[in-house]
């Protein structure tokens, strides 16, 4: 589908009073919607010239109908004109600089000093009394005996106390006269002096200032002369632009666009007949004002300095400013972003048995989505069997040549598929290996969205391979998920080139996996590579097939198999690798056979995972992790593997320990607030003496905390689960455990102990003014023995603050993240390899220095990261 | 593992800056939001979420400035010695050797200058009363006390005074509230809150090359602009590095060198960067959409559709990717006319 035409710039300008009404296919004269028929009036605000919204009425313009006509601008001829409150700043700035007299810009504003000097001299300079300048002698005489200052009013001199007034007054290099002060009162009336300009005289003003000094002031004559920021004749957008909406009463509820114009047209009507009955000049002008308020909210009913416009329910209207401005606007709601058809919803589960390219789809959503099949001579066969099939997968639509679009029903379909010729399109169902786009929000960086392949399952729920969880940072408490249908064969080829999971293994983030191995896919890994695990001949069958592989190698182990052997079946042959593992053995595989060590997550994910990627590309990577899904998972499934409490009971001995070390901490505590006391604690540097005690208690308390955590890792051993998948990095940390199992520690509040409370203490289950450890958060029980109360208490005032820290953190993260994409966003590499933003600015000659692209890249990047450190101090 | 050059590049027309964005945003939501005391510096330094968005905002003044200043070997060994220099830069401002008092009757300003703590520092009253005649010279002096006779009538002015007054430098480096020797690997070095680069430079105690401040600005307006947009990376990887996330440097490097593109450093934002995008959709889309809409039709503007928003809002290909590139197609017609060309020939 070619674009074939393209919009090659959008240009901005003001709309003169012609150009409104050769625009306008209706001068509007009745301030009022339907008549009691519900039929609209003519001349009124829906009249059906300015398009149709109602079925069944043809639009007195195009002639079209409800969906096909567009609708059409009318306007309001303004008995007086009135100011467009969004210029008025625009005004304001175009009245100050030009001259009040002759209209030409005040260049070159002739000094008062020099019409001071003038006037010492004895000239008669017009105007200078405007200017504050002293002109005659009874004048000086005058200011002398109101004068208070030692400066004494001589001619040619301006009194003191109008210096500040008139210092601004300037002299217009064109006419001579001088400019008395033009003042703007938001939102949009302005004072000569302290005569208020009428919306007619700014008018004339502003038409008065010729096109070649608008064009020095920064405005284009021909698209903008200022003059037309004054409304004459207000345009009036189309019906359906303001669509009213009936209710189920049958009462018609307008938009409150249409209210606001109906509210300018009364009052532009009573000014009319006011001022044609020769109505006072006060009358007119507050009328005149009221139309300004109108037409000022119609545009903006958040102008600042006046209330907004209220509907009877005294929710303030939403005009036009509204509905472009904010999130909720048009701009980010409805243009940046759009609402899309061929898109699905629903809960995500897991499926270890899946590929990590596919997608489990449910029956209900396939049968619903469908995908556009050019009809052709070679495949119209197959296309008939779609269109008369009885049930999935069947064709739901026919786009014929002629453009109509049928739908297949079961009466229709033998006729279709009998009419059916090359060159129309059929819309068929999802069906298996189709390609789709999965998505989930909050979509922060581009593996959101990956390409799968579609596998139709039973149930209602999107199925997801665990492996691809990292990307999405999906988990299955309830998550959902997005599904997208790409409908042109363009789309489709750029999705799998692009966006295909296999390709997104590596993370242009940081050059690692984020395709990774997950939780007990970890700890499978870790069993089938431990020294001891090892199998037996029907368990090697079992486990190779379900990896899909068909050949058993040779036995090592006598009669039986390792587990090591096993997982290196999923090798390549060519993989050759020597690292230390997380767990400090050292992992060695040769020529694609794992000969020692045992996996953990670390080394899976930055070794195996990355280095198959770039030797063997995507495809390899997919099938890897696969089948090592599989293998690992059903590996754990045979030796089994859980955590239940006795993996965090610890022994009597262990116990006693972990008493004396939190007896041990308390003393010691004690002891800093004695000599704190005392004063005979050393002051640390650049700190106070209470500052001092804080730190150290927190360090004591902080080291009480690790003490134990030693004691604990002895005491579970390297056999226990808990530790085991802390230690492989599969779930969980040893300080879960050791909050588990010994003490949970400090709790904090702003990175300090906790103090707020009358006092001087948190609670009043201590002393007055006490520094103890436990007045101020110390928990040294353990979540499976239990808090105290006061323990309670003061964990649920530091888990409070982290509970704000996350809302806050989103929020503003957002926003920066929002910001940052904004800025960048435009920023792409050229063909001779600099990047530039759209304007055409360079901002690198390559793209980080040498080009490299950080995901192809990976771990040989370190080189490059010296440039970043240049900076760093050589400690 | 090593990979052919050619086959690590970015391709032509890959959206760099889009990715940046999103790798340096993405791990935003991960960060913390806590303090992080240096050790010395008694002010908590922003870290995480916090200090990152003062980056990238390139705020005039960071919150809390500081300096690791590193010394001549002579001095880094000698923890006499770098004291000495490290009490000779701590500033100190009259406020903190004097008592100041307005007298609005008589529009006068006193200083006292408490001989005691002038003392203490090492400071002349003489000295003192010097600084303060450079600024004001209508001052009298009478022992350790100075009287100002302003010239202004305005009490406000006054007021104004005062306070310049209170802030006026008497002694060390300006903007250097504190400074601490701390050992390093290398020995003693200087840590300071405040920082002052150009002044401390001066000294010839400093190993100069190692100086190091966290204000992004100030290393612009000392150092220039290259040294600013090396200063945003560091800072950045700082920032990132201290919460144990990894993001390629060559993220960093865009996100500085677009802030630095112009010359001076440029915020990520509407004041910044943001606003000052060729498109007018662009600006609008983002923020203060009517402001741009107002100035966009005054001035008869015109948007040339470049921008990834712009064409994004009107519905048409993006120029980024695959999006970038154009086909040119000779249609048969042209084709034979060419082939009955050439046969002329």
């Amino acid at each position: 589908m070619a674009i074939e035409k393209m919009i090659s710039h959008i240009k901005f300008s003001l709309f003169s009073p012609e150009m409104v009404r050769k625009l306008s296919a209706e001068k509007l004269l009745v301030p009022d919607t339907y008549n009691e028929d519900g039929y609209p009036i003519d001349g009124g605000l829906v009249d059906q010239r300015l398009g149709v919204i109602d079925p069944g009425l043809r639009c007195k313009t195009c002639g079209g109908r409800m969906r096909s006509c567009p609708g059409h601008f009318g306007h309001i001829e303004l008995v007086r004109p009135v100011i467009h409150p969004e210029f008025s700043r625009v005004i304001y700035v175009l009245l100050k600089s030009t001259c009040q007299h002759c209209h030409h810009i005040l260049v070159k504003k002739r000094q008062r000093s020099v019409v001071k000097k003038k006037v010492k001299k004895g000239e008669v300079v017009p105007g200078a009394a405007d200017l504050g300048i002293i002109t005659s002698k009874e004048e000086a005489v005058k200011a002398l005996e109101s004068a208070d200052e030692a400066e004494a009013p001589i001619l040619g001199s301006v009194p003191l106390k109008d210096a500040e007034k008139v210092k601004k007054v300037a002299i217009c290099a064109k006419c001579d006269k001088p400019q008395a002060i033009v003042s703007f009162v938001k939102p949009s009336a302005f004072y000569l002096g302290k005569k208020q300009l009428l919306p007619s005289d700014v008018r004339d003003w502003l038409a008065d200032i010729p096109n070649e000094e608008l064009q020095e002031l920064g405005f284009d004559p021909v698209y903008a002369r200022p003059e037309w920021a004054i409304i004459t004749a207000l345009l009036v957008p189309p019906v359906t632009v303001r669509p009213s909406i009936t209710l189920e009463t049958g009462d018609r509820s307008e938009d409150d666009l249409t209210h606001k114009l109906v509210d300018i047209m009364r009052i532009n009507q009573r000014l009319e007949a006011n001022i044609n009955a020769g109505a006072p000049q006060l009358i007119i002008e507050d009328l005149w004002e009221l139309l300004q308020y109108h037409v000022t909210t119609y545009f903006n009913n958040e102008t600042a300095n006046i209330p907004p416009a209220r509907h009877r329910s005294g929710r303030p209207l939403k005009t036009l400013s509204q509905r472009l401005k904010g999130k909720e606007g048009r701009f980010r709601y409805n243009l940046s972003g759009k609402r899309v058809n061929f898109s699905a919803r629903t809960v995500i589960s897991p499926d270890p048995n899946i590929s990590i390219n596919e997608v489990g789809v449910p029956m209900m959503v396939a049968e619903e989505m469908t995908i556009p099949i050019n009809v052709t001579d070679w495949n119209i066969e197959a296309c008939k069997k779609l269109i008369l099939s009885e049930d999935y997968p069947k064709a739901l639509y026919v786009l014929r040549t002629d453009g109509k679009r049928a739908k297949v029903t079961e009466k229709t379909k033998q006729e279709i598929s009998d009419n059916l010729t090359s060159g129309s399109i059929i819309e068929r169902q999802l069906c298996d290996g189709d390609t789709v786009l999965f998505n989930r929000q909050p979509s922060l960086h581009r593996i959101s969205i990956m390409r799968h392949k579609v596998r139709v399952m039973p149930g209602k729920s999107f199925r997801l391979n665990l492996v691809v969880t990292p990307p999405y940072n999906a988990d299955f408490d309830g998550d959902e998920m997005n599904l997208h249908v790409p409908q042109t064969d363009e789309a489709r080829v750029e999705a799998e080139l692009l966006m295909s999971v296999e390709g997104q293994v590596i993370s242009p983030r940081h050059g690692h996996a984020i395709i990774k191995p997950q939780e007990d896919f970890v700890s499978g890994a870790y069993f089938m590579t431990r020294d001891a695990t090892e199998f037996t001949r029907e368990q090697a069958c079992q486990l190779l097939a379900i990896a899909n592989i068909t050949n058993l190698p040779e036995p090592d182990r006598g009669q039986k198999y390792s587990g090591r052997l096993l997982f290196s079946e999923l090798l390549p042959k060519d993989l050759n690798l020597k690292i230390k593992s997380k767990l400090g053995e050292v992992i060695e595989i040769k020529n694609g056979l794992l000969l020692k060590g045992s996996l953990e997550a670390r080394a899976y994910e930055n070794e195996l995972i990355e280095k198959i990627f770039h030797m063997h590309g995507d495809q390899a990577v997919r099938t890897f992790l696969d089948s090592s899904t599989r293998m690992c998972i059903f590996g754990v499934t045979l030796h089994g593997f859980s955590v239940d409490v006795s993996n965090y009971t610890i022994g009597e001995e262990s116990v006693k320990k972990m008493e004396a070390v939190a007896s041990k901490a308390r003393k010691e505590v004690d002891g800093l607030v004695m000599q704190f006391k005392n004063k005979t604690l050393e002051r640390l540097p650049g700190r106070s003496l209470r500052e001092t005690l804080e730190e150290k208690i927190m360090a004591i308390l902080s080291r009480a905390r690790d003490a134990s955590g030693q004691i604990i890792e002895k005491d579970l051993g390297m056999d226990n689960n808990a530790i085991i998948m802390a230690k492989i990095g599969a779930r969980g940390s040893i300080l879960n455990a050791i909050q588990m199992s010994a003490m949970v520690g400090q709790q904090a509040v702003r990175g300090k102990r906790l103090t707020r409370g009358y006092g001087s203490r948190p609670l009043l289950h201590f002393k007055k003014k006490s520094l103890g450890a436990d007045a101020h958060g110390f928990v040294s029980s353990c979540f499976k023995i239990g808090l105290t109360p006061q323990e309670f208490f003061f964990h649920s005032m530091g888990g409070r603050e982290s509970l704000v820290n996350t809302a806050i953190r989103t929020a503003r993260s957002g926003y920066m993240q929002r910001r940052l994409i904004n800025a960048l966003q435009d920023m792409v590499v050229q063909s001779d390899r600099s990047v530039r933003d759209s304007r055409g600015v360079l901002i690198q000659y390559t793209f980080g220095g040498d080009g490299a692209d950080p995901k192809e890249v990976g771990a040989s990047r370190q080189a490059l990261e010296k440039v970043g450190e240049e900076l760093e101090p050589d400690d | 593992m090593t990979k052919p050059k050619k086959d690590t590049l970015v391709q032509t027309g890959e959206a760099v800056g889009i990715i940046a964005a999103q790798s340096i945003g993405e791990p935003g939501t991960q960060m913390t939001m806590r303090t992080f005391h240096y050790a010395g510096v008694a002010e908590q330094v922003p870290t995480g979420l916090p200090r990152l968005i003062e980056i990238v905002d390139a705020r005039k003044t960071a919150k809390k400035p500081l300096m690791d200043i590193y010394l001549k070997h002579e001095y880094a060994n000698n923890e006499e010695k770098a004291r000495a220099f490290a009490e000779s830069i701590e500033g100190l401002t009259l406020a903190s050797v004097a008592y100041l008092e307005e007298d609005f009757a008589t529009k006068k300003i006193t200083i006292t200058i408490d001989e005691e703590v002038a003392k203490e520092e090492g400071l002349q009253i003489s000295e003192i009363v010097k600084i303060i005649k450079k600024l004001i010279a209508n001052a009298t002096q009478e022992k350790n006390v100075v009287t100002l006779k302003p010239r202004t009538s305005n009490l406000r002015s006054l007021r104004r005074l005062s306070n310049k007054l209170k802030a006026l430098h008497v002694k060390g480096v300006p903007n250097i509230s504190r400074a601490m020797i701390l050992r390093g690997p290398k020995g003693f070095f200087v840590r300071t809150g405040g920082s002052n680069l150009a002044e401390v430079l001066k000294r010839e105690e400093i190993d100069g090359p190692a100086l190091y401040t966290n204000d992004i600005k100030e290393v612009e307006k000392t150092l220039g602009i290259e040294a600013a947009r090396n200063a945003i990376v560091h800072e950045i990887n700082q920032v990132l590095s201290l919460q144990g996330l990894d993001v390629d440097v060559r993220h960093l490097m865009l996100l500085a060198d677009a802030m630095c593109a112009s010359g001076s450093i440029k915020s990520i934002g509407r004041h910044g960067l943001s606003g000052e995008k060729a498109g007018i959709l662009a600006r609008a889309a983002f923020e203060e959409t009517l402001k741009h809409l107002i100035n966009a039709s005054v001035r008869g503007e015109e948007d040339k559709l470049i921008g990834v928003t712009e064409n994004i809002i009107i519905g048409q290909t993006i120029p980024v990717g695959t999006g970038l590139v154009r086909l040119v197609m000779k249609r048969t017609a042209d084709k034979k006319k060419e082939a009955k060309e050439e046969k002329e020939e």
